[in-house]
C-alpha cells in the first residue's frame, strides 16, 4: 500500500474512532491462571449490577469458558462508562493434569479439567480479536515477566488498543506491584486487591479514563 | 534424552537444540513457523529463534499448543522471550505501523525447560533430560 493511501486510511480510522465514542466497548479481563480475574470480574459486576459473573477457586483453571456480561455501567467521579465485560479463562502455554491431582482432584477429574482448560485457553486467545480493550490482571506476588503477560501486552500494542494493568493481591504481604510497574512502564497500572476491594475506586477511575 | 550423531561423526547423548536464523524465519509463514516449533518441541528439542515471533504469531502458537496437549503425553511448551522492542522511527509513527519488533525466543517442552530468572534483557533457564 502506498504512503498516501496509508495516511488516508489512518485519517479515516481516527474519524471513525471519534464518532464511535458513544458505542459500548467490549473489554476483556485477561491474565494467567489464578491471578484473580474472576474475583475482579465479580467485584466489578457486583458493585454496579449487584450480580456475579463466575465461580472462583484456589485450583487453577476454575474458569474454563469465557463469560460475557453486557452493559455494565461503571460510574466514577461523576462520569459513567458502559462496558461489556468478558471474563476469560487463564492463559497458559502448558497444562499438566498432574498439577490438578496435586491439588486434591481425582485422576479422572484432573484429566477432564485439563482438557477443558486447553479449550478455555483457545477460547481466550480467540476472544482477543473481538475486544476493544483489556484489563490485564497480574498477581503482584509473582514474577511479572511471564510469556502470557508479554503476549497479551504485545497483541494490544500491535493493535493499538487500550490496556490497563491491575496488579492484584496487594492484600498479601509479599506483593510487590512496583515490580510490575518497572517491568511494563509504558502502561498504566493500578495496585488493587480484588478480594478485599483495596484501591478498587482508583481502578474504576482508570477504567473510565482509559476505556471512555 | 536422544542419541545423536554430530557432523564430525561422533555419537553423543544429549538434548538437541535448533537455532533458527532471522533469515530462515522471515521466509516462513505463521503456519509454517508454528508447525516447525511444535514438531521440534514434541521430539524433545529446544528451539531458539533469532528474531522471535510477532505477538499474533505467539497467540497462534499458544492456540496450536493447546490443541496438541494430551494428558500424560504432552503437557505443552515453555516459551521465553524478551518483551518486544518498542523503538519506532518517524516513518513508523506517520504510517502508524505496529512497532513491536520481536526478539530472541527460546521454546522447549514444558517438562524439560524451566525458567530460572528473566528480566527485560536476560533469560536464565534450566534444560533437563526427560
Amino acid at each position: 500500500m502506498g504512503i498516501i493511501k496509508k495516511i488516508k486510511r489512518n485519517f479515516a480510522l481516527t474519524f471513525k474512532r471519534i464518532f464511535k465514542r458513544g458505542k459500548i466497548r467490549r473489554i476483556g479481563i485477561y491474565g494467567p491462571p489464578n491471578a484473580g480475574k474472576t474475583t475482579l470480574a465479580n467485584r466489578i459486576v457486583r458493585d454496579f449490577t449487584g450480580d456475579a459473573i463466575g465461580s472462583v477457586s484456589d485450583i487453577p483453571h476454575e474458569t474454563r469458558r469465557a463469560h460475557r456480561r453486557e452493559g455494565v455501567t461503571i460510574t466514577s467521579n461523576g462520569s459513567a462508562i458502559t462496558l461489556d465485560i468478558v471474563d476469560t479463562p487463564g492463559l497458559a502455554t502448558k497444562i499438566d493434569f498432574q498439577d490438578f491431582m496435586a491439588k486434591g482432584l481425582s485422576e479422572d477429574e484432573s484429566r477432564r479439567r485439563a482438557k477443558e482448560a486447553t479449550e478455555g485457553v483457545i477460547e481466550a486467545v480467540r476472544w482477543l480479536d473481538d475486544l476493544e480493550g483489556i484489563i490485564l490482571v497480574m498477581d503482584a506476588t509473582e514474577d511479572p515477566f511471564t510469556q502470557v503477560n508479554v503476549t497479551v501486552i504485545g497483541n494490544m500494542e500491535a493493535r493499538k488498543l487500550p490496556l490497563l494493568i491491575a496488579a492484584n493481591k496487594i492484600d498479601l504481604e509479599e506483593s510487590a506491584p512496583s515490580h510490575i510497574k518497572s517491568a511494563f512502564p509504558q502502561h498504566p497500572m493500578v495496585p488493587i486487591s480484588a478480594l478485599t476491594g483495596d484501591n478498587i475506586d482508583l481502578l474504576y477511575e482508570q477504567i473510565a479514563e482509559h476505556f471512555g | 534424552m536422544n542419541k545423536l550423531q554430530s557432523i564430525s561423526g561422533d555419537w553423543m547423548e544429549g538434548i538437541q537444540m535448533d537455532l533458527i536464523s532471522k533469515e530462515k524465519l522471515s521466509r516462513l509463514t505463521t503456519v509454517e513457523k508454528v508447525r516447525m516449533i511444535l514438531d521440534g518441541v514434541e521430539k524433545g528439542k529446544i528451539i531458539v529463534l533469532e528474531s522471535g515471533l510477532s505477538p499474533s504469531e505467539e497467540s497462534r502458537l499458544i492456540e496450536a499448543t493447546m490443541a496438541k496437549i494430551s494428558p500424560g503425553e504432552f503437557a505443552g511448551i515453555e516459551i521465553e522471550s524478551y518483551p518486544g522492542d518498542m523503538r519506532q522511527s518517524w516513518v513508523d509513527k506517520l504510517l502508524k505501523k505496529p512497532t513491536i519488533r520481536p526478539r530472541l525466543t527460546v521454546i522447549g517442552p514444558a517438562d524439560q525447560l524451566k525458567t530460572l530468572k528473566r528480566d527485560s534483557d536476560v533469560i536464565s533457564a534450566l534444560v533437563s533430560a526427560r
